[in-house]
């Protein structure tokens, strides 16, 4: 299966994967793609019906504790690293007028 | 004898005797970063007056007899994309320029509460994505053996600065082969756990349900001590593991009678450099005279590695780095329009070439109508492998291997075509995609005097195995040696 990665598709998953690529950067993201998948396409020759997919080496199981507070308020270093904080919070640009 | 000659595990017993301080390590550390710093960047960040300062401290405790374990006093050097506090951690990537963590990973804790002292952050390709150091946003790190050539990745700083002396160990990660391939390509012992067996808690994820921290060091018996060190299980990491077993450093025994070791036919049939194939069953050989019963088998699927890898890395990691968007940490562009243009120019500008292709790609195969045919498809694979090597492990106590299809290639090289960069990793992906351990040590070098690697891998928690065979073998190596 040969792959044709569209200016549509590269423009999509620039949206998923909120990058902005400049023109020269798509050009070469849907080369490289392209190289990738048809590269990737070769598991399409294993026979994989009835093979559950793993996710995970070993069983994972939930991991619950009782809601107790164990910690205390880290809001401040959580905070620390903000390139915007105001008044204890995220500063963030303005998301609708 | 020499203060940089000594291992991690030397030094430490040197420092209880009295023969040297913790002091005076550092400071032999730090006058060899000096020397050869300059040359071969193993380093992002160092911080000389903090580590004279810990190791000070860490003297102290030691005459008082508060510390006495296997790496107390023994300087460290921690891959950059491990937190530590109040230390700068960049990822070697430009969206962490100024990233300071207000806690460290607990596999850091671990190492300084046995007494270890660190000395700086290791560079590495950015995010861990990459095979040769080169993608770092900070300079590459060149091999210590001959600074042409590359030091391996993604871990390269960690491996270069235990090859250079510029530390005694250091920590590393593996999500696809980061620590054993450096490890292999700089000539030093590496190793990946078990998955679940260190916690990666603080450890900036790339691959979630691949990466493994683990040691880089100058030999086996430093291997065996410093995973003891920093296994643990910790409730802070849903999938890190209780284990009883992490008595490591009891598996340095001189003997592999009787241990079934099982060659993989299909890694040596195509792609493989002739030294390294000559070099990887010489070592073979050399178990096989200790007592071990050795041959070859047929492991099957070993094309389907690769594919499988780079789209379930791809796809975790375009999920795992959705949190570096200008808001919480990290870099933020200066001049945006709105909050979605925000987000893409700081990524834009933030993120190098390998990780937004990455992105990209792993964005692709989780996206619907694609989700199905790839990273389902690879989901299953990973199954089959994972089956794979159950089977091989029915019959065999461990599968010795290359590390390394070749030995460390030239720089500027490998970036020039990723996909071939990425076939690189033939022998050590499935590793991590079936959650093993596994081990890579010296076995020689090539015509070029490039250090070539040998590659042990056992079943799930068997490590004790690996250290045991690995041990052995260095033990012969030693002996002809001298």
């Amino acid at each position: 299966m040969a792959n044709v990665i569209t200016d549509e598709t590269i423009e999509y998953v620039g949206i998923l994967a909120k990058l902005a690529l400049s023109k020269e950067e798509k050009e070469q993201a849907k080369k490289d793609m392209n190289r990738m998948l048809d590269y990737i396409d070769k598991l399409a020759e294993l026979d994989t019906t009835g093979i559950e997919p793993m996710s995970h080496v070993f069983p994972i199981q939930n991991v619950f504790r009782e809601d107790i507070v164990t910690n205390s308020d880290q809001s401040e270093n959580t905070l620390k690293n903000a390139p915007g904080t105001k008044d204890n919070m995220f500063m963030v640009p303005k998301t609708f007028e | 004898m020499e203060i940089l000659a000594y291992s991690a595990v030397e030094l430490s017993a040197a420092i209880k005797e009295g023969k040297v301080t913790a002091v005076e390590a550092m400071e032999a550390v730090l006058a060899q970063i000096d020397e050869r710093e300059n040359t071969v960047n193993a380093y992002v960040t160092i911080d000389r007056e903090q580590a004279r300062k810990a190791a000070a401290i860490t003297q102290e405790k030691i005459e008082k007899g508060e510390l006495t374990g296997l790496l107390a006093g023994v300087p460290v050097a921690i891959k950059d994309n491990l937190c530590t506090e109040k230390m700068r951690t960049t990822c070697s990537s430009r969206i962490l320029e100024n990233f300071v963590p207000t806690f460290s990973a607990e596999a850091v804790i671990n190492l300084q509460k046995a007494g270890a002292v660190m000395i700086g952050k290791t560079n590495m390709d950015e995010f861990a994505m990459g095979s040769t150091t080169e993608t770092s946003a900070y300079g590459v790190t060149r091999n210590p053996w001959n600074i042409n050539h590359v030091p391996g990745g993604s871990s390269g700083g960690s491996a270069a600065a235990v090859a250079a002396k510029e530390c005694y160990f250091a920590l590393g990660s593996d999500t696809g082969g980061s620590i054993r391939q450096p490890a292999s390509f700089c000539g030093v012992v590496g190793m990946k756990p078990t998955y679940g067996t260190v916690s990666r808690y603080g450890l900036i994820a790339y691959g979630s349900s691949l990466d493994q921290i683990g040691p880089l060091t100058k030999n086996v018996t430093d291997c065996a001590a410093v995973l003891e060190v920093i296994a643990s299980h910790d409730p802070k990491d849903t999938t890190s593991i209780k284990r009883k077993d992490t008595n490591f450093t009891a598996a340095l025994v001189d003997d592999v009678r009787g241990m079934r070791i099982g060659i993989p036919r299909d890694y040596f049939e195509e792609g493989i450099d002739v030294e390294v194939k000559d070099a990887v069953l010489a070592a073979a050989k050399v178990l096989a005279a200790e007592g071990a019963i050795v041959e070859e088998f047929d492991l099957s699927l070993v094309p389907y590695a690769i594919p499988t890898y780079y789209t379930i890395a791809a796809a975790e990691a375009s999920s795992n780095l959705e949190r570096f968007d200008g808001i919480k940490y990290g870099y933020r562009a200066a001049s945006f329009e709105g909050l979605h243009d925000m987000y893409k120019k700081t990524r834009s500008e933030g993120f190098g070439a390998e990780v937004k292709r990455r992105i990209m790609l792993g964005s692709f195969v989780l996206s619907s109508g694609y989700y199905d045919a790839y990273y389902l498809k690879a989901l299953k694979v990973k199954a089959m492998i994972k089956k794979a090597f159950d089977e091989a492990f029915v019959k065999y106590d461990l599968i010795l291997s290359p590390v390394a299809p070749t030995t460390a290639p030239k720089l500027g090289e490998s970036l020039l075509d990723p996909l071939k960069m990425y076939l690189g990793d033939i022998y050590t992906i499935s590793v991590n995609l079936a959650g093993l351990p596994g081990i890579s040590l010296p076995c020689g070098t090539d015509s070029k005097g490039l250090p070539i690697g040998l590659q042990l891998i056992a079943d799930s928690f068997q490590e004790k195995k690996l250290i045991q065979a690995a041990y052995t073998y260095e033990q012969v190596c030693n002996k002809e040696m001298r």
